[in-house]
């Protein structure tokens, strides 16, 4: 049931060590090997909230594919120190495209 | 084309309960996925409000994070980052829409207000501020991870049940009713075959009682 499960942020050191102040986990990482590694480790330890840089995630889709149907972990991205690459909002979309079967909705308010 | 099947009147029952149970759960399919794509749009609306939201502050508290990296000099900012005071943790469960388990985060407050992990002696301002940008956002962040992880999903379940209900709609239901239909015309075909063979028969023994009675054609 309900438990205490920590958060976690993977991403490249400049843009992950401001997270370290708050409490949450943060793990170095630039090279997609590594990215998937810590991503695959914090799953099996538990961590419910994966936040990743947009910039990391990119590098390791088979990964964020695999965990995106299960409750845990949950994987979102976020921008890093460099700013957004417009992933969360593609996520988003895609998944309107996926459900809905087009993207009507999005669209229309996007560009307003 | 409809697979072969034989032309029984067991086959017949059977495929009609089939059909009869195939369009039942195509149409309670059809209403699942409909009531989750309800769902799926009022969470993928707060999905987006959240995100844009998120995205702005995280920028402005990256930026100040990168002017307090300046001011202070990489290692010194390091090192006040070094110790956090407390974890940051939260506390899971999961939710039941429409027969998806999606999770729940809540954050656990750990006592009051968010305290800087490290003294003021050695650290700019603009470090302050942005840790505290940082820790006012973290609420925001996890809500916003479980909407997406929501959203996600649900995009997913709404994705599988679509396949489901198509291919009974296109695939399942019209190949029984195919079939159905190929066994209702043998069995009628059949049963012609019959009819006209004891019609034949008749005729037949008719002929043979008249050849040997030929005296008494009285009718």
């Amino acid at each position: 049931m309900a438990e205490q499960i920590k958060i976690a942020v993977v991403g490249d050191r400049d843009s992950v060590m401001l997270w370290g102040a708050l409490g949450v986990q943060t793990v170095f990482a630039d090279e997609p090997r590594e990215i998937e590694r810590a991503v695959h480790k914090l799953a099996r330890e538990g961590a419910a909230i994966i936040y990743i840089t947009e910039q990391a995630m990119v590098k390791i889709p088979e990964a964020v594919e695999k965990y995106k149907t299960v409750p845990f972990p949950a994987i979102i991205p976020i921008p890093n120190a460099e700013g957004s690459l417009g992933l969360g909002m593609k996520g988003i979309r895609d998944n309107i495209e996926k459900a809905i079967g087009a993207d009507l909705l999005f669209e229309q308010e996007g560009n307003s | 084309m409809a697979k072969l099947v034989n032309p029984t009147r067991m086959e017949l029952t059977r495929l009609k309960k089939r059909l009869k149970t195939a369009a039942r759960g195509h149409k309670l399919l059809k209403d699942k996925r409909d009531e989750m794509v309800r769902r799926f749009i009022e969470v993928v609306k707060e999905n987006k409000k959240r995100r844009a939201a998120v995205e702005q502050k995280l920028a402005q508290a990256m930026n100040r994070f990168s002017v307090a990296r300046a001011e202070m000099g990489n290692a010194a900012v390091t090192e006040a980052l070094l110790y956090p005071i407390r974890t940051a943790k939260v506390r899971t469960d999961l939710r039941n829409i429409m027969s998806v388990e999606t999770p729940t985060f809540r954050l656990l407050d750990n006592g009051g207000s968010f305290e800087l992990p490290y003294g003021f002696a050695f650290s700019s301002s603009e470090l302050d501020g942005a840790v505290l940008d940082l820790a006012a956002l973290l609420p925001d962040l996890i809500e916003l991870a479980e909407t997406e992880k929501t959203a996600n999903m649900l995009a997913d379940e709404i994705e599988k049940t679509r396949r489901r209900v198509n291919a009974l709609e296109h695939v399942m239901i019209p190949e029984m009713e195919q079939q159905i239909r190929y066994i209702t015309m043998k069995l009628e075909e059949n049963e012609r075959g019959n009819q006209t063979r004891l019609m034949k028969v008749k005729d037949m023994l008719a002929a043979e009682r008249e050849e040997e009675q030929p005296q008494a054609p009285t009718a």
